[in-house]
């Protein structure tokens, strides 16, 4: 347990198991953030395994390498990343998270560090890291620019950032307006604004602004006669995901 | 919290100690529950019963390195020969012959006896770090709990696992305590299983007889010797178990035949009364079926062990990929993927060897010619034919890496 889980009022520790459980539960109110995650997965292990010449297939492969997932939630993504054997900062700066995610990890027989902090604070404080997941924050930030110039600060020379976001045309303002129910659900932030979307081109522009080298590109879809969701290197027209590398 | 194991095993039988060795030797920390002490899994003498592996089931084994172990005391299966008789009658002039020649260089399959392939499991076993064998130990209850699962065992120990596995047979404790249902039907059958030694070489060729109370399969062993599976009405085989040696064998001889030259007992003698049993989902919340605990069919066609391994080949497969994705190797997304994977083919074989059966135990005229002339006409087609070998050789279907000779890790 951390220090702080400990100062906590044992009836919170309840509401916070029921709010685990919640996001934890795959055909619950996160059911489409569960979909896709073994998707996100496949994307995020398979470009960590090859910019830091890891085997998937052997236990632990990431073991050695800090990773740190910004907007970690309920720990979807910090989870599978420990149990790679990566040591994992969570953080997220909606403070109710947090236990919630705490409590699930202990349950799991994972040890996670989880902060109620942002980007900005931890690279204020200096914090480095091999690998920097930034999945679905960027279209919810005031200025994107600084916010992935702050990604970049927290990475070591040579370090992964990978950054995914929903383009904007006209299939993602549909998407995202017909869509609301279950996209406005994947981050409690707050409501999405189409505006704010980014097409990929003007992402990898930000990236190179923020001293980032675009290596990757990926297209998430959903096919609707499967009901599942796929890669698709050529279509990258709603969800999609970038891989960067900060130069050695 | 912290658990004991990645995964727990119940069941310490051939399908439940290959599928140990297979996750162990994949890199998952697994422990196996035994309800039998483990003298008991290594005697010495040859007590009659063996399998037959198919050429898929065999290259799992040599995936996870025990087919070394197991080859020198194998029989290569080179040739089956199906036909249609009537004890006391030449079989009728249409049947099957697949020759393994036809599809590829490799046998069809291997007789290996069951001592062989214990032994040679208890020996791997000692040397995989990450597998423990709990002999003697049985599970009284099993719960779900945040993250896993945790079962207590009659020895009043408890275990937790993300997952557990139920290898534990056609009447699976794990199944029921989970409540999972089961659907099946007895045949009214009881297979007499014996193992032969005879005079004349025997030439790696398996023969399937189909006689109206039902088949006799003759399966190639080492130094002139058959394994038989001689299928009965239960009645009836009550009544040859209980006879003596020679009785037996006077029962046997007739329709056994006489082309392998005088015949003698090399073992004890086995029944195994014949059901199906299927459950209704192979899989729970942090809970999966594996072998005859999710699949319980019709030994017709020696497809049991085989399918049992195919659900070693396609669980440790769907796990090694999950774990590689950083998922939990007990949730539903993940089971869901083994259960579809095996749902399918089972149904089919399941439903094949029972129709098979349905068709071929029986002495109607009618049916009898309708058959006959289906054999002839299988085998008149090469292409057909080659299909049921495949099927045979267990090289049908979406075959796990494991079972074409690729290795997981």
């Amino acid at each position: 347990m951390h220090a702080t889980a400990n100062t906590v009022d044992p009836s919170e520790i309840a509401k916070f198991e029921a709010m685990a459980a919640e996001w934890w539960d795959e055909n619950g109110k996160f059911k489409p953030l569960h979909m896709l995650n073994p998707t996100r997965l496949d994307y995020i292990t398979t470009q960590i395994a090859a910019e830091f010449g890891r085997d998937t297939r052997q236990p632990k492969p990431f073991a050695g390498l800090r990773v740190l997932d910004i907007g970690c939630g309920g720990g979807l993504l910090c989870e599978p990343m420990a149990r790679l054997g990566a040591t994992v900062v969570g953080a997220d700066a909606a403070g109710g998270n947090i236990p919630v995610a705490r409590v699930h990890a202990e349950q799991s027989g994972l040890d996670i560090d989880y902060r109620h902090t942002t980007a900005e604070a931890l690279a204020d404080a200096g914090e480095q890291f091999d690998v920097v997941l930034n999945m679905e924050v960027v279209e919810h930030v005031a200025d994107p620019l600084a916010y992935l110039t702050a990604c970049q600060q927290l990475l070591k020379p040579g370090g992964l950032h990978i950054c995914s976001t929903i383009n904007r045309n006209p299939k993602s303002f549909l998407f995202a307006i017909i869509g609301a129910e279950y996209v406005m659900r994947w981050l409690p932030k707050g409501t999405h604004e189409w505006d704010k979307f980014i097409t990929p081109d003007e992402l990898f522009d930000l990236l190179g602004n923020a001293g980032l080298d675009p290596l990757d590109r990926m297209g998430f879809v959903f096919d609707k006669i499967r009901w599942e969701w796929s890669q698709s290197p050529r279509d990258l027209s709603v969800n999609y995901v970038t891989a960067s590398r900060k130069s050695a | 919290m912290r658990f004991d194991a990645d995964i727990l095993i119940v069941g310490g039988g051939l399908v439940g100690s290959t599928l140990g060795l297979t996750l162990a030797r994949s890199g998952f920390e697994v422990t196996m529950i035994d309800a039998l002490p483990k003298a008991t899994r290594r005697k010495k003498g040859f007590d009659g019963r063996s399998y037959a592996m198919a050429l898929a089931t065999s290259r799992l084994y040599r995936a996870i390195g025990l087919w070394d172990a197991l080859a020198p005391d194998a029989q290569p299966i080179n040739e089956i020969k199906v036909s249609d008789g009537r004890p006391g009658q030449p079989p009728s002039p249409f049947f099957l012959h697949f020759d393994h020649a036809e599809i590829g260089p490799d046998p069809m399959g291997f007789m290996v006896e069951d001592r062989h392939a214990r032994v040679a499991l208890l020996e791997a076993e000692s040397d995989a770090k990450t597998l423990t064998h709990l002999p003697k130990e049985t599970v009284v209850s099993q719960t779900v709990v945040p993250g896993g699962v945790e079962v207590t065992l009659a020895s009043g120990k408890t275990l937790s696992a993300p997952l557990l596995i139920g290898c534990d047979g056609r009447r699976s404790g794990v199944a029921e305590r989970a409540g999972i249902k089961r659907i099946g039907w007895d045949y009214g059958q009881t297979s007499l299983v014996c193992a032969i030694a005879h005079e004349e070489p025997h030439h790696g060729i398996a023969h399937q007889l189909f006689l109206p109370a039902g088949p006799l399969a003759i399966l190639p062993l080492t130094q002139n010797r058959v394994g038989v599976v001689w299928t009965e009405d239960s009645n009836r085989a009550a009544e040859v178990q209980a006879m003596d040696d020679a009785g037996y064998l006077d029962v046997l001889r007739p329709r056994f035949g006489d082309f392998l030259g005088e015949i003698s007992l090399a073992g004890d003698r086995f029944t195994y009364p014949l059901n199906l049993t299927i459950a209704e989902r192979f899989i729970d919340d942090r809970v999966a079926l594996v072998g005859d605990a999710a699949h319980g069919i019709h030994p017709i066609a020696g497809q049991g062990l085989n399918a049992g391994i195919r659900d070693v080949g396609a669980l440790a497969e769907v796990l090694v990929e999950a774990r590689g994705r950083g998922e939990d190797i007990g949730t539903a997304p993940v089971l869901r993927r083994y259960q579809q994977w095996r749902r399918f083919d089972t149904a089919t074989l399941a439903l094949a060897t029972d129709t098979f059966n349905r068709l071929f135990s029986n002495d109607n005229t009618a049916l009898r010619t309708v058959r006959d002339l289906g054999m002839g006409a299988v085998n008149a087609m090469p292409g057909l034919r080659k299909t049921f070998m495949r099927e045979a050789s267990g090289q049908s279907g979406d075959l796990p890496k494991l079972m074409q000779g690729v290795p997981l890790i």
